[in-house]
């Protein structure tokens, strides 16, 4: 695929720029005739941003050692327990979505396990694993593991007969069957899935640095509340909000590669 | 080489259950070219699939060289009539053509170049790292064709291989099966609606009686073994035949109509 930047989409970018930069002048002018301290404007608060984490040395891309201290171990919590629920999502659903009844038998103890809210479980998982990196690895695992398994078992269970047939016919063994049939064919299901994941465990990740007390991006905003550091409060909230946007627009760019054989015959999909 | 012996079959049980076939039996020979037509719903696939032991007869059985059918047959292959779902969308078409080959005990370069001669065979040379869904519909079913050739089946079946082709390419296909069927000895199967194709194709001719499908006749195909499109078509033998498969296929026979009968009133 060739990027070509058409007249059309370069036109899009900037109307979509001018939006953000009216929305940021929006609410400029709204906070400062405010005049409120809980509401510092983004005047404030930029600069701010700067100074906490962005006027690092060069060699260190212009990160603080605040930003490193504090980014870096979010990030890693974030895919760690990301990855974890990924691996053990997709193992689980593919064995659920194949056997029918194993998911029979598992289905309520499914139901029951996606309906609890992850984040009361904190506490729990708190008395275990004490405050730290485990326990909030665990919080984001627990919560983002149940949409990878569910998308998982969905798209193996709707994996096509014809083509669970044409493996039959020609006697492709148990390991083409689940790398070259099952998977594939299940992988636009289990994307989406890990997609709705990576936004839960933003949210996880932030919940538990909260609860856990200090640490991360997470903890950084509640020690900013609790010093009425509301300009670095803000901060922090923005650079969540801008974080979660870089991060589901590296997994789309990550999916749409991977899954061009679906676009392409969706797209061309006979009558 | 292929035996079906009193095979019926029904769907379901009780009141709603459905008899698609019943007692169909047939032999064919090696190197035979069998069309088996009939009308939409006879249980034509029915038939199909129970040959290439995807389902287990409700009755009588089938064997393939003197084994008895219970599960898919190792020397056979099929082609499917929706090339476009029994292809895999994410393999590239030389990749689709190799991955039945690994059981073939074959080492990756012996795999590629079987599955680049097949391709050839069919008229698909570089067409190998594209992806099926990037052909047209006529060339997917060339690419299922080539699958099932680099397989080396002693048996293929074809299941409607070209319904769902428009008329031109369909009667490319067809010279494609002859030709293939010419190169590489093979005994084939071929299952279809329509009788032109049945005759065209076939050396012996297979026709199925409405649901519960039985046989109604078995006709032999007297003409040349060279076909053409044209020619073929209008020659005298060609145009007899496919009018009296064709009061077979359209007249309701006296029994099978009262079977028939008799499963509405079940139902």
């Amino acid at each position: 695929m060739a990027v070509v930047v058409r007249p059309a989409r370069l036109r899009r970018l900037g109307v979509q720029i001018l939006v953000l930069a009216a929305a940021l002048g929006v609410w400029e002018f709204a906070t400062v005739r405010a005049d409120q301290a809980f509401f510092p404007p983004p005047s404030t608060f930029l600069p701010r941003m700067r100074e906490l984490w962005f006027s690092g040395p060069a060699d260190h891309a212009f990160l603080t050692s605040d930003a490193l201290a504090n980014f870096g171990p979010s990030l890693a919590k974030l895919a760690a327990g990301w990855a974890v629920a990924s691996l053990a999502g997709v193992a689980a659903g593919l064995a659920l979505g194949r056997s029918r009844r194993l998911a029979q038998y598992l289905d309520p103890l499914l139901q029951l396990g996606r309906a609890v809210p992850p984040a009361t479980l904190i506490p729990f998982f708190i008395v275990v694993f004490h405050l730290g990196t485990t326990m909030e690895i665990a919080t984001i695992a627990f919560g983002v593991v149940w949409p990878v398994l569910l998308n998982t078992m969905d798209g193996a269970r709707s994996v096509d007969p014809l083509q669970l047939d044409t493996a039959r016919v020609f006697h492709l063994g148990p390991g083409q069957r689940l790398f070259r049939l099952i998977l594939p064919g299940a992988a636009p299901k289990i994307f989406a899935g890990m997609r709705v994941a990576v936004s839960i465990a933003l949210i996880l990740m932030v919940i538990a640095e909260i609860m856990g007390g200090g640490t991360g991006i997470g903890g950084q905003l509640i020690v900013a509340q609790r010093t009425f550091d509301l300009p670095a409060m803000w901060g922090s909230i923005v650079i969540l909000g801008v974080l979660g946007y870089l991060l589901n627009t590296v997994f789309l760019a990550v999916e749409r590669r991977s899954l061009r054989w679906y676009r392409g015959a969706k797209q061309t999909e006979p009558l | 080489m292929l035996k079906v012996d009193n095979v019926g079959h029904t769907y379901g049980h009780g009141p709603g259950r459905h008899t698609a076939i019943s007692g169909v039996s047939f032999e064919v020979a090696e190197g035979q070219l069998v069309s088996i037509v009939g009308p939409s719903g006879c249980g034509k696939s029915t038939l199909l699939r129970s040959i290439a032991g995807l389902i287990r007869p409700s009755e009588g059985s089938v064997s393939l060289q003197d084994q008895p059918v219970t599960s898919v047959p190792d020397g056979l292959a099929v082609v499917f009539q929706d090339y476009s779902r029994s292809l895999f969308p994410w393999l590239s078409v030389a990749d689709n053509v190799a991955l039945p080959l690994r059981r073939r005990a074959m080492g990756h370069a012996q795999r590629r170049t079987a599955a680049a001669e097949a391709l050839e065979s069919v008229g698909l040379d570089g067409a190998g790292q594209k992806y099926p869904w990037q052909l047209s519909g006529g060339m997917q079913q060339r690419v299922s064709i080539a699958r099932a050739l680099a397989y080396r089946p002693s048996l293929l079946l074809m299941d409607e291989p070209f319904g769902s082709v428009d008329a031109q390419t369909r009667e490319d296909l067809e010279d494609l099966v002859l030709r293939v069927r010419a190169d590489h000895k093979m005994t084939i199967l071929l299952v279809t609606h329509d009788i032109d194709e049945s005759v065209y194709v076939g050396d012996r001719v297979l026709v199925l009686s409405r649901a519960p499908g039985t046989i109604r006749d078995d006709l032999a195909v007297d003409l040349p073994g060279e076909r053409d499109q044209i020619t073929t078509r209008e020659s005298p033998a060609f145009v007899h035949l496919r009018a009296e498969i064709g009061r077979l296929v359209r007249s309701a026979p006296e029994p099978t109509a009262a079977a028939a009968s008799g499963t509405a009133d079940g139902e």
